[in-house]
């Protein structure tokens, strides 16, 4: 099972350590720096390293490495799923998951992953539990325990551990009883250099925050369920009825929730809610490049197409940019070629257009590499997919909760590939 | 104001802030207590030593306020190691707290406990660990199930002795979830340092308790949960079915490590499930949208699926066929995701996708990274040789991308471009130009060695092949090995090519390579083919020009057995890895190696843990073509292990004493053992069905499955003949199976059977050509084998074989040919060679063909044998459904050369006593019970036989 936790900052020191069998020497990260040195990227570090006697499993958040060691063989998905858990739960409370919120609540960070692992298997990992067994750091909590000497650790069994419904604790109160789903969807796409979708695929999720009172039992249906051919569920959902219904029935934890993520694949038709027409080139011999970028709405429902940010690595030999954007401020980073535009919101009747020359270095050949264009979008009020909440009840209370549905489709990876005419000057056979 | 939180992180231990803390662990006020041992914790956690005042803080420890206990037990955790005395003092509150009405504290006491790595600690551990685990309290039991893991890891010995063992597997038949699951987490744990312990005893029963918990527990639970269960092996494909409805489910997790856990289990399942129920269908359709889902989530994530999706595909295409797209690889997906992107996309790369699949890849051979441009040009290689339709697209985008000129994509391209010329020869030498071109670009020795062996292949076809293989020869010494070794045997093919005008190159590179050379592997090359030139150039020219065999299509699939335990291992290290759990993973030495469950239908060989593979083995994987070397192997001296036969080796069985008995030398054993083992025997015919397993008395349990495959149809057995009097009698013949597919004969298929005519043992071939081209210049040769079997006259195929013509041919054999023990004993390896090349394959012969005509043995010699070999060396087995009387029975064995030496009849039962007689003079006699009215006879083979001397 899980032996060890280090964190490693960007600058590569390891500011906590905690182990829960016997003590690792923090000698084995080095096998991690190693790697570490060998990646070009700080996200291109392998997230399994083997060294001679343990197992580096790491994942990146925050830009704060998480590196579990573990000796025997255990399953690589468990061990990642756990410390995106521990990030989980530090954001959760601390607001922020950096190095010095986990600094300044060193304390709390160490009972919490005391009580996240106990000789490495998962002890309580649901939020719920974790906050009645410690008591997440508030200023004026401090601030009373400071005068009255009480503790922010609870003193009690947190009871959800061992009912039917261990995420839901008992007791639950509020004065103004409510429910808010927001549906938000990604859409994930490459599109050709000829705007074609080679690709294009959502991920969707329903994010909840669920204030009720007392054990209520909610329904969700869909008004096009057949969407939804592969999801995945918070355990809280109930299978059965879902296969047999296609609806969503559960008791929902206390708070806020993922209830359900799911996954329109490529086979669906999926909507293109922008278009690029773009015209990058480079001529032989020329040491100026052209550049021609014009972004559309397309298939939005009428819906605006908003906090849209274009970027896109441009290729080496690239010294600088002079462009002109029509809307929106853009910049170019001469040492990483990185060219991004701020664009905000597409106004359908003006589209937002850059253009402009792009210099190279001076006798240098014609560049090799395809730029990608890389989008990210959001509109509001509009899930791409189509799916739709048709209506939420609920049983086993007798008050009238307040209900509340969003809808939000952002981009995710939504690339744009572009010529470059890959040269095809013959040479003379 | 009040100040805020102290930060603690901030505080720096010199000696003085030591003291300081010592005296404030040490004062009356609870709330300064307090804020000392959270100073001197966030110390430890950041590594500085405080261990100096471990007395301080455990004094600290006897409180009412959980936070302080909590606190206390944390320090106590990490020093109790180096201040074992100290520890000691901490024993009597941890009692005490096990027995606190709370739950909480009874919990966290034995939790902290376990943690406790100090041996005297953990002998007080014993009884309030006993006592836990029987608590009333669900969470205690749970908490103390952990505990006995811990401890096992301290002192296993101490956890046997007290029989903690036991009350953890009583533990799997609680009421409460997560109590299951954590007692099967330390179960698991504790056998992985135990690998032949029967620690998990699964069976129906267990297996049901912990299907309910799975629908109960919490999501690490059921990754317990499921990983135990996969190493289930159900009973029947109803239970393999049912227990895979009931793990669907998991495939909705939102916890990726649920999911892969389940699809472990559902894909070891399926196995035993009949390809043809429905279920199978529906379950195959499940299985894809989870993986695919996977590839969504983060990027480390993705890369653990990655490679265990890479081995699904090898598994079982047909799941993520249509799921080409999620493979496409993103332009800021990290580098390693990257990777394994691709060789998926290879793998499942088919005709009806190439065309999207090349698009991509040339997309890729375009970007940045250098390592995954160099993957996506040899991925385009790949496909060319894997999809043979594809090829000529896939020449085409190679050549588009050496016009890029960028130097590595070039070398790259050129080491493809060379496989794809061994794949399909003669068919894209219009290139050859185009390569020319850069050849002073190429740098690597893998690039460099690519393009000479291109150039000296078809130095026939380029003009200036001289003058080309001439410039490199000119820095031969600072040449990597490969690329001199290419080198030198380039020039030695021009010059069998083109004699006249390189003579000299060829002297030059020879004593290049014998005489300045010190790498004995040039200097042996270069020594065998100046021999070769200087002695017999026509033999040269059949060596060094020799037709080489085709590459094979996916050079890199894992190899099939590794592949059915790694399955086994979805989800784990072993998988990402691709490497058995043996082979890598600290203390899990001596894991038992997983292996697929069987198809369904033979209830029998399933009981046995490593009889299963066989059947597993036989339908899905592809078989890897074997390397070159193998395929080179000299004809006569055949020393490839046998491919997959259909008779066991002997398996050994007490009471019988086949231990080291050879058969040439007498001891006979073996054979009668064998022969009787084989289910072609003629009067093993009928045994191939269902009664197998239960038929033989003696015989050993474990049949492996495959025994039965290829005599369960069509045989005409004469006990299958119902009434069979008055049918012609006649030798008992097998039908004929193919023994040489045409994908292996590059076009010939060979199908055949033995048949004993006239005295005489013939191999009866049909010889059928699927090829385009006529097969002309056939011939036969047999490796050495058991009873000398040997072809007695040439192979008479006298007409060319055109295209779709099949030939029948009857080859007389005889048994004065070398002699061989073989396993089985009746494999037989033939070589069959044509004007196309020379294929092998083995086959086995009926031992019934050996039966000579003389086998009748004088009645008195019989009895006299007989009479002197001890009734406990007799074998006996049953032969069920038997519908002749006994003379007809007997004549029918006559036929087959099987003689009735003597009847008897006691008590309505026929006895007959029979005799036969081996080509090789070994006789063998048996006794053949038939009673009137009931099908089954039994068989009894006296097992130490003489040789006898024909009369």
């Amino acid at each position: 099972m899980i032996h060890s936790l280090f964190l490693i900052n960007a600058s590569g020191d390891i500011f906590l350590e905690k182990h829960w069998k016997s003590v690792v020497s923090r000698s084995v990260c080095d096998y991690f720096f190693e790697a570490q040195e060998r990646a070009t990227e700080p996200e291109n570090v392998p997230p399994v390293i083997p060294t001679p006697h343990h197992y580096l499993i790491s994942v990146l958040r925050h830009r704060i490495y998480f590196v579990a060691v573990i000796q025997s063989e255990v399953p690589p998905l468990f061990v990642i799923e756990f410390l995106h858990r521990v990030v989980d739960t530090f954001q959760d409370y601390f607001g922020v998951c950096t190095e010095a919120a986990i600094k300044d609540n060193v304390v709390v960070v160490y009972e919490l992953l005391e009580e996240m692992l106990d000789n490495g298997f998962p002890l309580a990992t649901e939020s719920n539990i974790l906050k009645e067994l410690i008591k997440p750091p508030t200023i004026l909590r401090t601030m009373v325990n400071t005068i009255t000497g009480s503790t922010n650790v609870g003193e009690q069994l947190p009871t959800g551990q061992l009912s039917v419904v261990p995420w839901r604790r008992t007791g639950v109160k509020y004065t103004n009883n409510e429910a808010y789903f927001d549906v938000v969807e990604e859409i994930d796409a490459i599109i050709d250099k000829s705007g074609s979708t080679i690709t294009a695929e959502i991920q969707g999720v329903i994010d909840a925050c669920v204030k009720l009172t007392g054990m209520p039992d909610l329904t969700l249906s869909f008004m096009n369920p057949r969407l939804l051919d592969d999801v995945s569920f918070h355990p809280c959902v109930r299978f059965k009825r879902w296969e047999a219904e296609r609806i969503l029935s559960f008791i929902p934890p206390d708070g806020n929730f993922r209830l359900l993520s799911y996954h329109v694949s490529s086979q669906n038709l999926v909507a293109i809610p922008v278009y690029v027409k773009h015209n990058i080139t480079f001529r032989e011999g020329s040491s100026q490049g052209r550049f021609d970028l014009t972004l559309g709405p397309k298939q939005t429902m009428g819906k605006a197409v908003e906090s849209v940010l274009v970027s896109s690595q441009l290729p080496r030999g690239v010294l600088n940019a002079n462009l002109n954007p029509s809307q929106g401020a853009y910049t170019f980073d001469p040492v990483t070629k990185l060219l991004t535009w701020d664009v905000g919101k597409i106004n359908p009747q003006k589209l937002p257009n850059l253009k402009g020359t792009m210099n190279l270095q001076a006798g240098a050949s014609k560049p090799d590499e395809n730029p990608t264009i890389n989008i990210q979008f959001k509109i509001q009020q509009m899930a791409i997919s189509g799916l739709k909440v048709n209506r939420l009840d609920m049983y086993g209370e007798k008050y009238k909760p307040f209900k509340g549905i969003k809808y939000m489709t952002k981009a995710g990876k939504f690339q744009v590939r572009t010529y470059q005419h890959f040269l095809m000057v013959q040479t003379s056979m | 104001m009040l100040e805020p939180d102290p930060n603690y992180f901030s505080s720096f231990v010199c000696s003085g802030e030591i003291f300081e803390l010592k005296a404030e662990l040490n004062s009356d006020k609870k709330e300064k207590k307090k804020e000392a041992v959270k100073k001197v914790i966030a110390s430890m956690t950041v590594g500085k030593d405080v261990s100096a005042l471990f007395p301080d803080v455990v004094n600290c420890m006897q409180t009412d306020n959980l936070e302080l206990k909590k606190l206390v037990y944390l320090y106590l955790m990490n020093y109790a190691k180096s201040q074992p005395d100290m520890a000691i003092m901490a024993v009597n509150t941890f009692v005490k707290d096990c027995e606190d009405p709370n739950p909480l504290i009874r919990a966290l006491a034995v939790r902290t406990m376990g943690c406790i790595r100090v041996d005297k600690i953990t002998e007080y551990l014993c009884e309030p660990l006993r006592k836990c685990l029987k608590d009333e309290d669900p969470y205690v039991r749970k908490t103390a199930a952990v505990c006995v893991a811990k401890l096992h890891d301290i002192n296993a010995q101490l956890v046997e002795d007290q029989g903690f063992l036991d009350t953890l597997k009583d533990l799997i038949s609680d009421s409460n979830p997560m109590v299951v699951a954590n007692a099967v987490a330390a179960l698991s744990e504790i056998a992985e340092s135990h690998p032949n312990s029967n620690l998990m005893d699964l069976n129906p029963q267990t297996i049901n308790k912990l299907l309910t918990a799975l629908n109960e527990c919490t999501e690490w639970g059921q990754i317990f949960i499921l990983d135990c269960l996969a190493n289930y092996t159900p009973r029947d494909d109803r239970e393999s079915q049912s227990i895979c409805e009931r793990v669907t489910p998991r495939l909705s997790h939102a916890n990726s490590a649920v999911v892969l856990s389940a699809v472990k289990v559902l894909m070891k399942f399926m196995e035993m499930l009949p390809k043809d129920l429905d279920y199978y269908g529906t379950l195959l359709k499940k299985l894809a949208p989870p993986l695919v889902t996977l590839l969504s989530a983060e990027p480390e994530l993705q890369y653990v699926a990655l490679r265990n999706i890479n081995l699904i595909v090898q598994r079982r295409p047909e799941i993520l066929k249509h799921e080409m797209k999620v493979f496409f690889v993103k332009y800021n997906d990290p580098i390693y995701v990257k990777l394994e992107k691709l060789d998926i996309m290879i793998r499942l790369a088919s005709q009806a996708n190439i065309a999207q699949v090349l698009a991509e890849l040339k997309e890729y051979a375009t970007e940045v990274d250098v390592d995954f441009v160099r993957k996506a040009v040899r991925a385009i290689g790949r496909c060319a040789i894997k999809v043979e339709q594809s090829a000529e697209r896939c020449v085409s985008t190679l050549l588009d991308l050496i016009q890029t000129k960028v130097n590595y994509v070039v070398q790259e391209a050129i080491v493809v471009i060379k496989d794809i010329f061994r794949k399909y020869p003669n068919k894209y030498e219009s290139v050859i130009a185009t390569l020319c071109e850069n050849l002073d670009s190429l740098d690597e020795p893998e690039a460099r060695a690519a393009m000479i062996w291109i150039v000296g292949e078809y130095a026939e076809r380029i003009d200036n092949a001289d003058e080309l293989l001439e410039s490199f020869l000119e820095g031969f010494h600072d040449e990597s090995t490969q690329v001199q070794l290419q080198l030198l045997t380039a020039i030695v093919k021009l010059f069998l090519k083109k004699p006249t005008e390189t003579q000299e190159l060829v002297q030059q590179v020879l004593s290049l390579a014998t005489q300045d050379s010190d790498n004995p592997d040039l200097r042996d090359r270069g020594y065998i083919y100046w021999r070769l030139l200087s002695t017999d150039p026509v033999a040269a020219k059949e060596v060094v020009l020799a037709e080489k065999p085709l590459i094979s299509e996916e050079t890199d699939l894992i190899e099939p057995t590794l592949l059915e335990e790694l399955i086994c291992h979805i989800g784990t290290l072993a998988s990402v890895y691709h490497k058995p759990p043996s082979a890598f993973v600290e203390g899990s030495r001596g894991v038992q190696h997983k292996r697929l469950p069987g198809s369904t239908g033979l209830g029998e060989s399933l009981e046995s843990p490593d009889t299963g593979s066989a059947a597993g083995g036989s339908d899905a994987p592809p078989a890897v073509i074997p390397s070159q070397g193998d395929l080179l192997g000299d004809l006569l001296n055949l020393d490839l292990t046998p491919p997959a036969t259909t008779g066991p080796p002997p398996p050994p069985t007490s009471g019988m004493q086949l231990g080291a008995m050879d058969l040439l030398g007498g001891g006979l054993d073996s054979l009668v053992f064998f022969l009787f083992l084989s289910p072609r025997v003629q009067l093993g015919g009928d045994l191939g069905g269902s009664s197998m397993g239960a038929g033989f008395g003696a015989a050993p349990a474990a049949s492996p499955a495959s025994f039965s495959a290829p005599v369960s149809g069509g045989l005409d057995d004469l006990f299958d003949l119902g009434g069979g009097v008055g049918m012609p009698m006649g030798a008992y013949n097998p039908p004929k199976t193919v023994w040489l597919p045409a994908m292996k004969g590059k076009g010939l298929e060979i199908s055949g059977t033995f048949a004993r005519r006239a005295g005489i043992i013939q191999m009866e071939m049909t010889l059928i050509n699927k090829a385009m081209s006529v097969m002309t210049d056939f011939a036969i040769q047999f490796n050495r084998n058991s009873f000398g079997i040997a072809p007695a006259g040439p192979l008479q195929v006298l007409t060319p074989l055109s295209p779709n013509q099949t030939i029948e041919v009857a080859l007389p054999l005889n048994t004065v040919g070398p002699v061989m023990k073989m396993d089985p004993l009746n494999n037989l390896q033939v070589a069959v060679k044509n004007n196309i090349d020379v294929f092998y394959f083995s086959c086995q012969y009926p031992i019934s063909v050996l039966f000579v005509e003389d086998g009748k043995m004088e009645r008195q010699v019989f009895l006299a044998t007989w009479k002197d070999i001890p009734n406990d060396n007799e074998s006996q087995f049953q032969i069920k459904d038997c519908h002749l009387n006994s003379d007809a029975a007997s004549s029918k064995l006559q036929g087959s050369n099987i003689f009735t030496i003597a009847k008897r009849t006691v008590d309505g039962q026929d006895m007959l006593y029979q005799s036969m007689k081996l080509t090789n003079s070994i006789w063998v006699l048996a006794e053949l019970r038939v009673q009137a009215g009931n099908p089954t006879y039994t068989v009894s083979i006296p097992l130490r036989l003489k040789e006898k001397k024909a009369h």
